[in-house]
């Protein structure tokens, strides 16, 4: 018996060690991080001026990077999913290219559309005075920019898995589109749409490239917490560790969270 | 064109400087030089890797490339970045050779670490203000940049060129608040060149080798600030003949010429 | 129906989706229940789908009550949300998010009603169809039987103009299954509306319905009284489907004593009480004299009608009881049957299903 099951899930050698090789891969940077974490004086550093800054600003921008993607993204999810338009696919297309695009040509591309000089930002600063660059809403636009397909991509997968019969059944009930929408689509696709969001908010909370190059780096202003922690590295070593503890342990709290939902979702359609 | 023209030279002088001898600049006594001996010699070779500050891209790219053809079988592979960050990347143990520096703090830093102890001053610089090439905001000295609504772009504070700002406006009484504190001088640069921002502090050399892409606001040598420039061979160096032959190619007078080309001062 | 009443369904429909085309009429008066039956692909889906206003009709015109709902040449299409049809799907459809209480108040909510007032409305609803006990269950935690209840009582909730039913006992074990659908009779009943119910299952249209329309790619192959139906079958479809023979009566110690007159040996005496004993035609058997053997089921009785169907020939015999039996061409050559013909029948008890009905 014991050895009957032991023989069914011991996997042979030629996967279990590059597996082990692999998982120590992934382990030992964290672990690396963990060792040389000043523990010391960690309250010090995470409680200085430019840790609380970066700590406040990084929060604030996450959040609203998220609650705008929301707001735009969940109708161009729908959109996306549920009806036929001309440019559907290339706009599908569009939406995953900030996913593979290298953040930083992000920042370069967001700085030619809405640079003070960019296509759009040039109308921008001339008719309204309103200049992205080197603002705290500079740096949500990057956030928003990068982190947004995640949420759309997400929800677009959840509204595709979604069986159209149930809004169906509101429809002969009285329901009209938009309480089939509320009341119905938006409550089924729930765990979905929290699992985007989540996984948004850590993607913008760990934003660099584009924000450093559309945004700039000024401490409580645009320097967001990956931003401290980069700047930190060529002078004050201790604090970008310091600093990138917090980064890891918001990324393990979202997984921990994330975990479950995402697992039922995936399972569920 | 200009740049082929310079590694000639340095070739010519690179070959009379083996005939004769002699060193470019007061390189100390202990390190081998790379003409005293044919053993020596024959133990420059093999490749290097030299860490060096942003600011020194150009000329360094230059004298790499005349080093190569000084010294055939060498390859030297430069990392450009901020001073301050290649320090702690050297401190880290990244797997430097030479590492020249825009700032004699961050050297002290490698030094201090043990990861360096010989080190010379091969060229100074200065700060100039670099305005869009197309600039829409008249900017002619120190002063209009603590005007309002002047946007102005400097390093962030831990690199080099950041402290030469810092400096900068201190001993000239300017108030400064900058829109961006840029990770290098190079981002700076870029920062002007895009015209996000009216002003950018970057060294004379940077608006030299950005040619017409910036306009440059001359500061008075009075006002100026002065950033040495040091240069050492790295400790732990898998290939010290071959990294010290490189520090006093540096320092020899044909790598003078193109930092001197490139808008760099003699030390 | 009456062409001149203007109450219940009218509908004329004609629907293209690509190479399969559905064209056919359908009348149903206040308070009847007509069962749309046919073969999976037969365009049940897509008649339930037009009629409810999913799918617009391409030809024809759909008529509910007074009110032209779908008119393709009058350019008047109701959405599905204003037709105010009640329908129970196929497997349900319940909202999975909602409690059995909001499910069956989701349409009252949908009509404007408060939360509260909705609850109150919807309770006489909860109550008629014995829910009140499940009412803070989510769909997950019910049966499938419990389950239909929820979608009729939410159906029925919206005091629709008509209710469509789809293959409202498909998704049940067959053991429920008869015991609901006896309940589900009950609940048409009261129905004031026309009543339309798409089935490929003949039992429920016996059962159910008044009247039967046989759907056959995406054409009406037979229409009338279930009992017509299950007589004259006109396709082979219908006569292995409808010919089933259905009978009530009341069971005792084995022995089921049929309503219409004649008695039945059933194959055990568990069922006790009001009954259905189905036999299928093919399962009884004629003679020209009293069979020997081991059927414990035998009776006279005179030949009615003789119907050749495909390869078998479906003969309705009047007796106590009076069934429906198909068999091959050379058995009707065999026993000279003709009408008025004197025939002996056979059965073998395991052949009926008896259950309480």
């Amino acid at each position: 018996m014991t050895r009957r099951s032991r023989s069914a899930t011991s996997p042979p050698w030629p996967v279990a060690l590059p597996a082990v090789l692999a998982l120590a891969f992934l382990t030992l940077p964290v672990i690396g991080l963990l060792v040389r974490t000043p523990w010391g004086h960690l309250l010090d550093i995470l409680t200085s001026k430019t840790s609380l800054d970066a700590l406040r600003l990084s929060l604030e921008t996450s959040i609203a990077a998220t609650i705008i993607a929301f707001l735009v993204g969940v109708p161009l999810a729908w959109l996306l999913a549920r009806s036929e338009f001309v440019g559907r696919r290339l706009a599908r297309a569009l939406v995953t290219v900030p996913l593979v695009l290298p953040p930083v040509v992000g920042g370069i591309a967001l700085l030619l559309a809405f640079g003070r000089r960019g296509l759009v930002g040039q109308y921008l600063d001339s008719c309204c005075g309103i200049t992205l660059p080197f603002t705290t809403p500079g740096v949500v636009v990057a956030e928003t920019f990068v982190a947004m397909p995640f949420l759309i991509i997400t929800v677009e997968g959840a509204l595709r898995g979604l069986d159209s019969k149930l809004e169906d059944a509101a429809a002969t009930l009285g329901a009209g589109r938009w309480t089939i929408f509320r009341r119905v689509t938006l409550p089924l696709i729930g765990p979905s749409l929290i699992a985007g969001a989540v996984l948004t908010f850590a993607r913008a909370l760990g934003e660099f490239g584009a924000t450093i190059t559309f945004a700039g780096n000024l401490p409580g202003v645009t320097q967001t917490l990956p931003l401290a922690v980069y700047v930190g590295l060529e002078g004050d070593l201790d604090q970008a560790v310091a600093l990138s503890l917090i980064l890891l342990l918001v990324s393990i709290a979202v997984l921990v969270g994330l975990r479950d939902r995402w697992l039922r979702t995936g399972s569920a359609s | 064109m200009r740049r082929s023209a310079a590694v000639l030279a340095v070739i010519a002088a690179v070959s009379l400087a083996a005939c004769s001898s002699s060193s470019g600049g007061g390189s100390s006594s202990n390190s081998p030089s790379p003409s005293t001996s044919t053993s020596s010699a024959a133990a420059i070779s093999g490749s290097i890797t030299v860490f060096a500050a942003s600011s020194l891209k150009g000329a360094f790219t230059d004298i790499g490339a005349a080093f190569q053809q000084a010294y055939p079988g060498t390859t030297v592979t430069f990392n450009f970045g901020p001073s301050s960050g290649l320090a702690t990347q050297i401190t880290q143990g990244a797997p430097a050779d030479v590492f020249a520096s825009a700032s004699k703090k961050t050297m002290e830093t490698v030094v201090a670490a043990g990861d360096a102890t010989n080190t010379e001053v091969f060229a100074t610089n200065t700060m100039e203000i670099a305005t869009p090439a197309s600039s829409g905001a008249s900017i002619t000295s120190l002063a209009d940049l603590g005007k309002p609504g002047i946007k102005v772009a400097v390093c962030q504070k831990d690199v080099p060129c950041g402290v030469a700002a810092q400096t900068l406006f201190d001993q000239n009484k300017v108030t400064v608040t900058p829109s961006t504190e840029e990770v290098d001088v190079k981002a700076v640069l870029s920062k002007v060149e895009l015209g996000e921002v009216d002003a950018g502090i970057v060294y004379v050399t940077d608006v030299k080798a950005a040619a017409d892409k910036v306009k440059g606001v001359e500061i008075p040598a009075a006002q100026n600030v002065e950033t040495r420039y040091p240069i050492a061979p790295i400790t732990k160096s898998q290939n010290s003949a071959t990294a010290q032959a490189f520090v006093d190619f540096v320092l020899s007078r044909a790598s003078q010429t193109i930092l001197g080309n490139a808008g760099f001062a003699a030390p | 129906m009456t062409d001149d009443s203007t109450q219940g369904i009218h509908a004329t429909i004609g629907i293209d989706r690509g190479e399969f085309t559905l064209d056919m009429s359908l009348t149903v008066a206040p308070g009847e229940v007509v069962a749309v039956l046919g073969p999976n692909g037969a365009g049940k889906s897509t008649l339930l789908r037009g009629l409810v206003g999913l799918t617009p009709i391409d030809r024809g015109s759909i008529r509910l009550d007074d009110v032209v709902v779908d008119d393709p040449d009058a350019d008047v299409l109701i959405e599905p949300a204003k037709r105010r049809i009640g329908v129970v799907f196929q497997e349900y459809r319940l909202f999975p998010h909602l409690t059995v209480e909001d499910n069956v108040a989701f349409g009252l909510r949908s009509a404007g009603f408060g939360k509260q007032a909705a609850q109150v409305a919807s309770q006489e609803w909860i109550d008629r169809l014995e829910l009140a006990a499940l009412r803070a269950r989510k769909p997950g935690e019910l049966s499938g039987g419990q389950a239909q209840r929820v979608a009729l009582a939410r159906a029925l909730a919206t005091k629709p103009r008509a209710l469509l039913l789809d293959e409202p006992l498909s998704a049940l074990d067959i053991a429920t299954r008869q015991d609901v659908r006896t309940h589900l009779s009950g609940h048409l009943r009261q129905f004031a509306g026309p009543t339309v119910l798409v089935t490929h299952d003949p039992l429920d249209a016996l059962v159910l319905a008044d009247r039967v329309v046989v759907l056959e790619g995406g054409r009406v192959t037979q229409e009338g009284t279930t009992h017509e139906v299950a007589q004259r079958p006109s396709t082979p479809y219908v006569a292995s489907v409808m010919g089933l023979n259905l009978l009530r009566g009341k069971a005792l110690a084995g022995i089921v004593q049929l309503d219409d007159g004649g008695e039945l040996q059933a194959p055990d005496a568990s069922t006790v009480g009001p009954v259905l004993v189905a036999i299928r035609p093919a399962a009884i058997s004629l003679h020209a004299h009293r069979p020997e053997g081991s059927a414990r089921n035998v009776w006279q009785g005179v030949v009615d009608n003789i119907q050749p169907v495909g390869d078998r020939v479906r003969v309705s015999v009047s007796a106590s009881p009076s069934v429906v039996v198909d068999v091959t061409r050379s058995a009707v050559v065999e026993l000279g049957l003709v009408r008025d013909t004197s025939v002996w029948l056979s059965t073998k008890a395991t052949e009926l299903e008896v259950y309480a009905g």
